[in-house]
């Protein structure tokens, strides 16, 4: 139980930490002293301190979705484990679940968005839904990647088996890690499929769904970014750690500047892509995920290529 | 008979006796074939009120020679509405919208007679922005996106509403004039010049000295004036340092658009340094206060001229190598080039000016064929063209001339000793009566264009203001057509068009 009180507060550690290593990191690559590290964490207090203000078109979809996204994001977040130890939740098949209760939170976010009647966000959720639905499929192969080469279906049995793999798996496996950050940058909006930071509101994915959001509302919705963002950072942490040293000790800072590093730089030295070039720029991760997968798979039935 | 009086940016005021009153008919005529040829282009086109009706004056710019066609007519009080030019050559668009909108003339078979910005003494008080019919295109594929007018930076408002395809731009109408506070007729209040120097400084905020110096000129033409080599060499300065730090922050604010954090932050530092040398100089960073009739204030000195040399140099030099990076930078180029076209073709018709106009070819600058205070004199320009017409070639037009000016501003100053001759601003000097005075300059956005008329006693009766955004807009119109709606921002920056100057 321990084990698993431990596991789920690194899982914190890291969620709360990930934002402040992209903020400083991009403020060094930028020649300035930076806000403060927990400065993210300071607004969405200030956030859940202020009351919420609806606009009269929405219905009660719009007020719950932020609930459900939160929701589904922290069920998904406890089925996560950090290297060798275990999740809080597992159960077969898991991987399923996670995958689908990331797909339920972005269907409320979008639903949400449609319920406003506004331009922006009826835009915003076509963007998201299309890239939604063409990043899945990466995230499916990716996941069954990692299926494939233990047997199981839930996420605590795969890493937990997966440090008796073969070294010829090491490449499969970094290559799993790399599908994932990518995944990551998609799911938390960065450069160079969306940027955070914009005030364009016609060029804006994932920040466009939320501007009628205020107060509440919103905090919820930047702690499940936390929480999302962390659960893509430590899969694709454990996968490198699996080839590598599979402590917590070595998979916590991975995952943590890992994922900070690769957002902070990358949103400091290129630009973001055309919005029509972004689905090529996803399917292209899906064709390496499949690739992942098939060349797995011939691995482990240890085919001559 | 004489359809023109032939003048040029350097000469004097015209007296009104001398500019032609021609039949419209005749003029008419005249322009169907004449503007047909893309070395002439309107620069000016407005109605005036006298005792028996509305008087209208024409001034169109022939770049080849650098004349400057002035013309007038007085059509017939009961005369049914005149034929449109915009019905032949679009770039008279925006200046009989506006006379209609003033004076409700009705231009026959003009395409679209939409309100140009709703002034405060338009001819009907029941056309107001809120009730504005935006253009609609049927269909059940087809949505439309209203953006503004109140936007989420920090920028001025403006209304554009999109009719899309999807994320595809169909058509794409602007609606202005939320900035509207009268300048023009502000102008008229009183007689005080100083009070109209500053006028002229806040016509558009980015502008400061391109406006103030048309100003300027303008008096020291009515005035009859010869302000010395000194203060013209200083003034052609204070543009072209204005001109460096409105393209260094393009720079930077396109790359912003495109989240592409490192040159956006580098350019935003070198911008501080040029607006900071102008403060430097005038006490202010946008160069209000530096510009004012028959001399100045502000005289540059032995310190300030080492001051402006050691930091352009230092500029120039830091954005160039940033300049170099743009230019090999695969994401931004992919993002900016055969973005937002504008053929060649299609900035001729429009009218279009300036810096976004030679982007696509189009050799529209001041500075070479209408040259006046030192342009006309030692320094001979070299306008900077570029033929693609895209977001990456106005981008690239910006970048070449920084560097140019950059050059300007130290060869000019290396040979210039100041000498302490340049004379205090004189606001009381007499005005020449009854003439009509032009001044045309090349501000860092292209062609401003302001003209007056004097009344008997040689007090100001007219003032008309144009800012270069107004032949503009509709260019940032046509760039977006098929273009994706998500393209739009960078589209818009690529020619930072300025609201309130068009909207005055």
């Amino acid at each position: 139980m321990l084990i698993k009180l431990l596991n789920t507060l690194l899982m914190i550690v890291v969620a709360l930490t990930i934002t402040g290593v992209i903020n400083r990191t991009r403020a060094v690559l930028a020649g300035r002293k930076g806000i403060r590290f927990f400065q993210h964490i300071y607004n969405v207090q200030l956030q859940l301190r202020k009351g919420a203000v609806y606009s009269t078109t929405t219905t009660t979809l719009f007020r719950i979705a932020p609930c459900v996204y939160l929701g589904a994001a922290i069920v998904a977040f406890l089925f996560i484990p950090i290297a060798d130890l275990e999740p809080l939740l597992s159960f077969h098949g898991d991987i399923i679940l996670v995958a689908y209760l990331l797909a339920l939170a972005r269907v409320a976010i979008v639903l949400a968005a449609m319920d406003t009647g506004s331009s922006f966000e009826g835009m915003g959720a076509a963007r998201e839904a299309l890239y939604g639905a063409l990043v899945e499929p990466a995230l499916m192969m990716a996941m069954a990647t990692l299926a494939l080469f233990c047997g199981y279906s839930s996420f605590a049995d795969i890493f937990s088996t997966a440090q008796e793999l073969d070294m010829n798996l090491t490449v499969v496996l970094l290559l799993v890690a790399y599908v994932f950050v990518v995944i990551l940058f998609i799911e938390a909006g960065r450069v160079p499929v969306d940027d955070p930071r914009t005030h364009l509101e016609l060029t804006m994915i994932h920040e466009v769904m939320c501007l009628d959001y205020s107060g509440v509302d919103m905090a919820m919705i930047h702690i499940a970014g936390w929480l999302k963002n962390a659960i893509f950072a430590v899969i694709a942490a454990n996968a490198v750690s699996v080839a590598i040293s599979f402590h917590w000790q070595f998979t916590v800072p991975l995952a943590i500047l890992g994922a900070g590093l690769s957002i902070g730089i990358v949103e400091s030295l290129r630009a973001r892509n055309k919005l029509s070039r972004n689905t090529t720029f996803i399917l292209t991760i899906v064709a390496m995920s499949a690739l992942v997968l098939l060349t797995g798979f011939l691995l482990i039935q240890n085919i001559e290529i | 008979m004489k359809l023109y009086h032939i003048t040029n940016n350097n000469a004097q005021a015209v007296a009104i006796a001398d500019i032609p009153v021609v039949e419209y008919v005749e003029l008419y005529n005249d322009l169907k074939e004449r503007m047909k040829d893309s070395r002439y282009h309107v620069a000016h086109y407005f109605a005036t009120e006298i005792d028996c009706g509305l008087k209208f004056y024409l001034i169109i710019l022939d770049d080849a020679t650098g004349e400057v066609l002035i013309t007038s007519f007085i059509p017939d009080y009961y005369a049914e509405g005149l034929a449109s030019l915009t019905a032949l050559h679009a770039q008279f668009h925006p200046f009989e919208r506006e006379m209609h909108e003033l004076y409700g003339i009705p231009f026959d078979s003009h395409p679209w007679l939409k309100p140009l910005r709703f002034p405060h003494d338009r001819r009907d008080r029941e056309s107001t922005m809120e009730s504005y019919p935006f253009y609609t295109i049927d269909g059940d594929e087809l949505h439309e996106v209203n953006v503004g007018p109140i936007h989420a930076g920090i920028i001025e408002p403006g209304a554009f509403r999109f009719i899309c395809d999807g994320e595809q731009v169909l058509h794409l109408e602007i609606a202005l004039g939320y900035q509207h506070r009268g300048v023009e007729g502000e102008m008229l209040r009183n007689d005080n010049r100083l009070r109209h120097s500053l006028l002229a400084e806040s016509t558009a905020g980015d502008t400061a000295v391109g406006h103030a110096t048309a100003y300027a000129e303008l008096t020291e033409k009515l005035a009859n004036a010869d302000i010395g080599d000194d203060l013209k060499r200083e003034r052609m300065i204070a543009i072209e340092l204005e001109r460096i730090a409105m393209h260094l922050a393009d720079t930077g604010a396109l790359a912003a658009d495109i989240g592409f954090q490192l040159y956006q932050v580098a350019c935003e530092a070198l911008r501080t340094v040029v607006i900071n040398t102008t403060q430097a100089w005038c006490g202010n960073r946008f160069g209000k206060s530096l510009i004012r009739p028959m001399g100045t204030n502000r005289p540059l000195t032995e310190e300030k001229i080492a001051l402006i040399r050691k930091n352009i140099a230092d500029v120039r030099r830091r954005y160039n190598e940033v300049r170099e990076d743009i230019l090999e930078a695969p994401t931004l180029l992919a993002r900016f080039e055969q973005c937002g076209l504008v053929p060649k073709s299609e900035m001729t018709r429009i009218g279009g000016v300036g810096q976004a106009a030679r982007a696509s070819g189009l050799m529209r600058d001041i500075r070479a064929t209408h040259p006046s205070g030192f342009y006309a004199g030692e320094l001979k320009h070299e306008p900077i063209l570029k033929h693609e017409g895209d977001v990456m070639s106005r981008l690239a037009t910006r970048m070449d001339e920084v560097l140019q000016s950059a050059d300007y501003i130290e060869s000019t100053l290396a040979a210039y000793k100041p000498t302490g001759n340049i004379p205090a601003p004189n606001y009381d000097a007499k005005l020449q009566g009854d003439a009509l005075a032009l001044s045309l300059i090349e501000g860092w956005r292209g062609e401003i264009c302001h003209v007056a008329l004097t009344d008997s006693e040689g007090r100001i009766a007219k003032y008309k203001i144009k800012d270069p955004s107004v032949h503009n807009w509709l260019g940032l119109a046509i760039a977006v057509r098929s273009e994706g709606i998500s393209d739009f921002p960078i589209n818009n920056k690529s020619f930072n068009l300025s609201y309130c100057g068009h909207d005055l």
